[in-house]
């Protein structure tokens, strides 16, 4: 029997145009919080994937108690002691808590050849899980009616109620108040007397140095080391996380703030539980980056803004004109473009091409004769940005979904770019691109304020945010709850006005 | 294009291109095996029914593709070309006729029949649309609805009679032949009907490739909220895409009424599952954003051989429907399995 309760060996993962995982390794010892930490896009979520068998690694392996094993599938970890808490949580809103707890291992009892379910054992031994957790909810009740930080501990419940002997948490604590953390660490602390192994990823520097005994870092894919956190700082961790010095990660920006062009007054979101009285504006060539925790609600307030979601009071002004923006044709008439968060689900137009994707939001300007458009216009268009903002494509005519995640990236800026917009709101511009590509996009950005162009900016990397904005905004519950210089700001002052709840 | 692919042709590349297209070469096959083995398959005259099987065949599904692409479908599409037929057949009919439905119906001639008909079936479409786009009902059940309102609406109106005793001048529009004269025999391959599917193969080919409505239409399908996101009005999008389909319908309803030389509330019964297993033969994706009417042509081209050779080597009509119900199955199986590869 080794020292290690579980190892993986070798790892590799690839998605089409990415190599996700490169020979990673991590090894947990029983009884321990082993942090694993990387920058966005590192690899964490994804070598956790694999261990829980919700992904197949290419290659490397996985050794349990000692014990080559094949992880088929997250039931089999499941029974196997392998828990896991989601970074994105998977919740059934419309079942109750106790079912959600027990979905897929329902407890069962016979009538005869008939096997039914056991609700009145489920939710007996519901109840004293989540006891065991300290969380004093019905389990009868609608998970739906549970606030997200609570529905997050109660996927804790679920992984402790699985009875694990390794228990992944992906970043837990990202919607959590600070008393919710507390009491996770306590859950955690009771677990780790117990024996459990728990992986912890998280952003939260000083959460890892509080509550991990060993840290493993990486990067792009790529193990980089492990150490005991008692004696780590900070700084040694992010050097190891980024692989380089932290000054030359961004691009040197030329831009000159000039005067105020875009205004927000009191913009408030027709669900009361969203952004309310926020109140802001932006300079032409500046860039203002907001800052704030998950469930800040900076995504909804931009996406007011852009009239993807209804507000009921606020007041638009560009250039001291008014703008009146319902949905987002509105909005990109008006000179406005948004990148959204995820790329994904509201960004690329997976199945169609390159050119279709880069001329989709300005068709209008390709017309022949008000009807016919101009393949020759939008193919020298889609030219024109290819070499503008070096995308790596084979050809225009090339489905999006096969360019990896930075070009992808550059081909909607492309979009954009089309339609010349004078205000850019860029939520999570660099949300899963690699460091390399993550530069480009950078000096792209640098690019449009020094043209002039007022950029928005929503970042949850504390150093992206510092290193590229002249001016950080920050949110809190949805609220604007202050603003910072950006020579000023520091991961010190950005949290304590992300944490001003009310 | 052909480039690449000349580049990538290899024992793998040609696998997956049959593979892909499996039921297109096995239908292929069986139209081979049939000539082989019954007389008169390749004739004029069989042939040109072939073709005016699929003329309006076709042009239906040109109206369905529009929903699958948009990840939607229409199945009141079958309904809807039999109560347009039965509202061009009552314009149609001649005065003298004894058993006229309405006997105040003026005498119209042919082509105003015919845009009546278009306009009265586009207020279908539009609701389609509508129902669709602002009440967020899912398109199956929107146009399931749609599809027993439109049999009953029809039954009110035909007063579930069959209606005939068309005009002359209607019924030649769908059964007769260009160059009859000079042709001969072989001028059925050239049935009138020929040139309304032309015309609006023509007219879709423009649209989807060349105007805005159709890159719109594929970012819709390709993926909806992305679409919004980049200013596309997804909701005048979709009740266009409808209200397109329905006046195809009704055009297409039209002339299989002129062709069959009457119309009941029978006509077009089932059209829709057929339309949406040409345009699923034909490579329209039920995942969205993919669909060429080229593909459709082809899509409706197969199906319709296939029932014709089952009928060539005279298998009961029962064997014909259970052949066509699994190659609908088989069509979507293998084009949802070309995505699940990819993932």
């Amino acid at each position: 029997m080794s020292e290690y309760r579980l190892e993986m060996r070798g790892v590799v993962k690839t998605f089409p145009g990415v190599k996700a995982l490169d020979h990673a390794q991590l090894n947990l010892r029983p009884g321990t919080v082993h942090a694993l930490m990387g920058e966005n896009g590192a690899g964490k979520s994804t070598l956790m994937k694999c261990m829980f068998g919700i992904y197949h690694m290419d290659e490397g392996e996985v050794i349990y108690e000692g014990e080559k094993v094949q992880i088929k599938g997250p039931l089999d970890a499941l029974n196997r002691g392998i828990a896991m808490v989601h970074q994105e949580l998977q919740p059934i809103p419309e079942r109750s808590i106790g079912e959600n707890i027990y979905v897929g291992r329902y407890p069962t009892k016979k009538y005869g050849p008939v096997t039914v379910i056991d609700h009145a054992k489920m939710y007996e031994d519901a109840a004293a899980v989540l006891k065991e957790v300290h969380l004093n909810f019905d389990p009868k009740a609608k998970l739906g009616s549970l606030s997200v930080s609570q529905m997050q501990l109660v996927e804790i419940a679920k992984a402790v109620s699985a009875d694990c002997k390794v228990l992944i948490l992906d970043e837990p604590t990202s919607s959590l108040t600070a008393a919710e953390v507390e009491a996770l660490f306590t859950i955690v602390n009771e677990l780790r007397e117990r024996g459990v192994s728990i992986v912890y990823i998280s952003h939260k520097m000083d959460e890892i140095l509080r509550i991990s005994d060993e840290v493993t870092i990486m990067r792009d894919g790529q193990y980089i080391g492990t150490w005991d956190a008692k004696g780590l700082t900070t700084d040694f961790i992010i050097t190891k996380m980024v692989g380089r010095e932290l000054s030359n990660l961004y691009p040197q920006r030329e831009n000159v703030p000039g005067e105020v062009v875009f205004e927000v007054e009191d913009f408030t979101s027709i669900n009361p539980r969203s952004f309310r009285h926020a109140s802001f504006n932006v300079r032409k060539g500046e860039i203002l980056g907001v800052a704030g925790l998950v469930g800040a609600q900076r995504t909804e307030l931009m996406e007011g803004l852009f009239g993807l979601r209804s507000h009921t009071t606020g007041k638009i002004t560009y250039q001291g004109k008014e703008l009146k923006i319902t949905q987002p044709k509105d909005a990109i008439n008006s000179g406005i473009a948004m990148l959204t968060e995820d790329r994904r689900a509201t960004g690329i137009l997976g199945v169609l091409s390159i050119a279709d994707n880069v001329s989709i939001a300005s068709l209008n300007q390709y017309l022949i004769g008000g009807i016919m458009l101009d393949d020759g216009k939008i193919e020298q268009l889609v030219q024109d940005n290819v070499a503008k903002l070096s995308i790596k494509t084979p050809s225009s005519k090339t489905q999006i979904q096969s360019l990896s995640g930075g070009n992808q990236q550059k081909v909607l800026i492309s979009r954009w770019l089309a339609n010349d917009p004078d205000v850019f709101i860029l939520d999570e511009p660099t949300r899963g691109i690699d460091v390399g590509a993550k530069y480009e996009i950078y000096c792209i950005i640098a690019d449009l304020a020094k043209q002039g162009k007022s950029v928005i900016m929503i970042s949850s990397e504390m150093s992206e945010l510092i290193g590229m904005s002249d001016r950080i905004m920050v949110m809190c519950d949805g609220r604007v709850t202050g603003f910072i210089d950006g020579q000023e700001a520091n991961q010190e002052n950005i949290m304590a006005l992300a944490t001003q709840f009310e | 294009m052909g480039e690449t692919k000349g580049k990538t042709l290899n024992g793998k590349s040609v696998i997956k291109f049959v593979s892909d297209h499996a039921i297109i070469f096995l239908i292929i096959l069986l139209a081979l095996y049939t000539w082989i083995n019954s007389q008169n398959f390749v004739s004029p005259d069989n042939l040109g029914n072939l073709i005016s099987n699929v003329a309006p065949r076709f042009i239906i599904a040109c109206g369905v593709s529009g929903c699958l692409i948009t990840k939607g479908t229409d199945l009141s599409a079958g309904r809807q070309v039999g109560l347009a037929a039965c509202l061009a057949a009552m314009m149609q009919q001649t005065l003298d006729y004894s058993a006229r439905v309405f006997d105040w119906m003026p005498d119209m001639p042919w082509f105003a029949a015919l845009l009546i008909t278009l306009a009265v079936m586009a207020i279908f479409g539009a609701i389609n649309g509508c129902v669709i786009a602002f009440l967020k009902v899912p398109p199956f059940i929107a146009t399931l609805g749609m599809q027993t309102l439109v049999y009953g609406l029809c039954q009110i109106i035909t007063g579930n009679q069959p209606i005939g005793g068309f005009k002359e001048s209607y019924r030649a529009l769908a059964s007769g032949n260009f160059f009859s004269n000079a042709l001969g025999n072989y001028a059925r391959l050239l049935p009138y009907l020929l040139l309304p599917a032309l015309l609006v193969g023509l007219f879709m080919w423009f649209l989807y490739n060349k105007t805005r409505h159709g890159k719109y239409m594929y970012a819709i399908g390709g993926n909806e909220s992305a679409a919004q996101v980049a200013g596309v009005n997804v909701s005048a999008s979709l009740i266009r895409i409808y209200i397109l389909a329905s006046v195809l319908y009704a055009l297409a309803g039209f002339l299989i009424g002129s062709k069959a030389g009457g119309a009941s509330t029978a006509t077009g019964t089932g059209y829709e599952l057929e339309a949406i297993a040409a345009c699923t033969i034909g490579g329209v994706s039920v995942n969205g954003g993919v669909g060429k009417v080229s593909g459709i042509l082809v899509g409706v081209l197969v199906f319709e051989v296939l029932k014709i050779c089952l009928q060539f080597l005279r298998f009961d009509p029962a064997y014909t429907y259970i052949a066509q119900g699994l190659v609908i199955i088989v069509a979507v199986a293998l084009d949802l399995r070309k995505y699940l590869a990819k993932k």
